[in-house]
């Protein structure tokens, strides 16, 4: 996983609520067996007015001229904002996957549907929740100012806009721990190995029937 | 002090907290298809990674598989070799079920696990699917993973998480003829919003839901998530013990009993508190139909399409708007006017041997309407199939004019070939209307089996209490 750090990034409205993730990666491109290049079919059904196929070129595809990720200023960026609870729906982490492949690295949202904000951290995204009033302000300002760019600092865990207005955001220790650094989960949940193996022995003698093959 | 059911559960899984309540939590049944565990086993291959307890894995594929044609095979090469992805990692990782495709037991996960008693009372259950939150109606603690933690919980059998708010939701009262539990599930999520649940584990209460069948607690329970939380839990009960003596996984002897005795505690104790309490009426829930492209966008059948114009929040008339148009619907017009193109039954939600009665009993005698297109009717797994032809009801659905299908997902997603064309109106018994959901540009209403079956004779929606039968 890329570590996350700090970011001046290009800001990229998205002036939906509920967007799901099958809007963020239509089904058919779950049918790969990657991790990788899912940026290019990212909103595929907004983004471009034919139906994508996995694998397809999208270089000369139609594109829907309205969307914003076709804008020519909004090429470049790296920080989405949206409104209430993005993400939901399946918990395709191709979704996660599709937004880091096509360059966002940090995604503003008055909220995030559970399993998809849980999996943005898996895949070096940064999920922040902001009061739906900062939301509001951020479209506003993003859509009067060309080059809207924000300052993201997680060790600070704060926001700062152009005009130096700035908020803070929650994370827990341990993501921002593992997004700092890098770090995968499974290596870290290993050096307990013995802790879950003890767990597993009492847990089997209080339930024996949950292990019977 | 008292506990609630969520507390039980989640205590007795906790195996590490750390200070800022971030716990790693045992995991005892992880469910995988096709489409969430490639790049997970890619990721054990290539860290070298053996599976902690392979028979804690229930495996199927079932998004991508045909329901028609099996001789054939699965025609589409990409969703082939994902099937056969899946063939391959089990081999290599081992589990403690596999269905193949084509194996006479296979069907979709949230159907198969239930029924071949691998989902039991005071497990906790994971699987990279969103619909995970079905198995909650077991006591449970069961929610959908990413595939990042799919790899995670493969090579742990733990899961990093932080400890959700607890939500009740009550339903009194009795539910009137006609009303289903997928009503009152959609009539909870139209009260409380697609993100009402967000950040809790909802548990299901009150008369209503003891009243329910497994199968209709799973349906409550499998739409959890759309109304966002990521669990569902039902406090377990004679029906639960009685549904699952004698399934193939189930405890069986000495440990049956052992096990009872221990699953009877599983529900929440008297006085225990809850960070959020939402109580619903039974006899103000009417069969529901949603009319947008989200689940919460749901009204009772006798209603009309809202309009727009009535919204004060800017938010929201926006996304009316927006879903009206996809929609292809006018502002106040009958639900009951709204005509269909095609007819889907099935999907982890509706596609139990309940649904299917309950779907057969109005088709029995009856046409589907030649203004409609396709009928399809996708039994949840191999054994309801069985269930149903043994009790005729694929003859009933035949003679209807709906076809009757080999199990699996189908046109829940449209992964496989049964999907709708750009602007078909589908009565669908799945649990997502989302833009495109179906196929692309095309339009779902989220119906109960009855109601969807009752839209096909008609041609357009109608009130099942309006359907004698
Ligand atoms: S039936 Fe639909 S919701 Fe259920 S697991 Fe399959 S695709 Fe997902």
């Amino acid at each position: 996983m890329k570590p996350f750090t700090r970011l001046n990034g290009l800001v990229c409205p998205l002036d939906r609520a509920n967007v799901d993730t099958d809007a963020i990666i239509p089904k058919q491109f779950l049918k790969s067996i990657k991790r990788s290049g899912f940026g290019p079919y990212l909103f595929d059904e907004w983004r471009y007015t034919n139906y994508g196929e996995p694998g397809m070129d999208c270089t000369n595809r139609p594109k829907n001229a309205g969307f914003v990720l076709n804008q020519a200023r909004y090429q470049g960026a790296s920080v989405l904002i949206a409104r209430d609870n993005f993400g939901c729906g399946s918990s395709r982490e191709h979704a996660p996957w599709a937004i880091e492949d096509y360059g966002f690295r940090v995604l503003i949202a008055p909220s995030f549907a559970d399993i998809f904000f849980n999996n943005s951290y898996k895949n070096g995204l940064l999920p922040i929740v902001a009061p739906a009033e900062t939301v509001d302000r951020l479209f506003k300002e993003c859509e009067a100012t060309e080059g809207y760019a924000l300052d993201v600092d997680l060790e600070a865990q704060t926001v700062t806009t152009p005009t130096g207005f700035s908020f803070g955001f929650d994370i827990t220790p341990h993501r921002k721990h593992c997004l700092l650094n890098g770090l995968d989960d499974i290596g870290l949940t290993l050096a307990h190995a013995d802790e879950i193996r003890d767990f597993e022995t009492r847990h089997k003698a209080a339930q024996p029937w949950l292990f019977s093959a | 002090m008292a506990r609630t059911l969520y507390d039980k559960l989640w205590d007795s899984h906790v195996v590490r907290q750390e200070e800022d309540g971030t716990c790693l939590l045992y995991i005892d049944r992880h469910l995988v298809h096709e489409v969430t565990s490639p790049q997970a086993f890619e990721g054990l291959r290539l860290a070298g990674r053996r599976a902690w307890r392979s028979n804690s894995v229930v495996a199927v594929p079932d998004h991508n598989t045909p329901t028609n044609h099996w001789d054939r095979g699965i025609e589409d090469p990409i969703s082939k070799t994902q099937v056969e992805t899946l063939d391959a990692n089990i081999k290599e990782f081992g589990s403690l079920i596999y269905f193949p495709f084509k194996h006479a037991n296979q069907g979709i996960i949230h159907v198969i696990a239930p029924e071949n008693g691998a989902t039991l009372p005071g497990m906790t259950v994971v699987c990279g699917d969103s619909h995970t939150a079905t198995h909650g109606a077991f006591g449970a603690l069961a929610h959908g993973i990413g595939t990042s933690e799919v790899e995670h919980v493969l090579a742990t059998q733990t899961l990093v998480q932080k400890k959700s708010k607890a939500m009740l939701v009550k339903v009194e009262g009795t539910l009137g003829v006609g009303v289903t539990a997928k009503d009152v599930a959609l009539a909870i999520i139209g009260k409380i919003g697609t993100a009402g649940g967000t950040g809790y584990c909802i548990e299901f209460a009150g008369p209503v839901i003891r009243a329910l069948s497994m199968e209709g607690r799973m349906t409550v329970c499998n739409l959890a998530i759309e109304a966002g939380a990521r669990a569902g839990i039902i406090g377990v009960d004679d029906t639960t013990v009685a549904y699952l003596q004698g399934r193939t996984h189930a405890p069986q002897g000495a440990q049956w009993e052992a096990a009872v005795e221990y699953w009877k505690t599983l529900h929440s104790d008297e006085g225990a508190t809850f960070d959020a309490v939402v109580e619903l009426q039974a006899a103000d829930i009417e069969p529901q139909v949603t009319w947008g492209t989200s689940p919460e966008q749901v009204l009772a059948v006798g209603g009309r399409v809202p309009n727009p114009a009535n919204e004060t929040d800017p938010v929201r008339r926006a996304s009316y708007e927006r879903a009206l148009q996809y929609m292809g619907l006018t502002a106040d017009m009958p639900i009951t006017d709204i005509a269909i193109d095609k007819v889907f039954i099935g999907s982890c939600t509706n596609s139990r041997i309940e649904d299917m009665r309950a779907a057969a009993a109005v088709a029995k005698g009856r046409k589907v309407s030649p203004s409609v297109k396709l009928a399809l009717v996708v039994p949840g797994s191999g054994i309801v199939k069985r269930q149903a032809e043994a009790e005729g009801l694929d003859k009933i659905f035949i003679e209807a004019g709906f076809e009757w299908r080999e199990p699996g997902c189908s046109m829940c997603l449209a992964m496989n070939a049964d999907r709708l064309s750009p602007g078909e109106r589908c009565a669908s018994t799945s649990n997502r209307n989302f833009e495109g959901r179906q196929g692309p540009g095309g339009r779902t209403h989220l119906v109960s089996p009855a109601m969807a079956a009752a839209a096909a004779i008609a041609g357009h929606f109608v009130d099942i209490r309006s359907v004698a039968n």
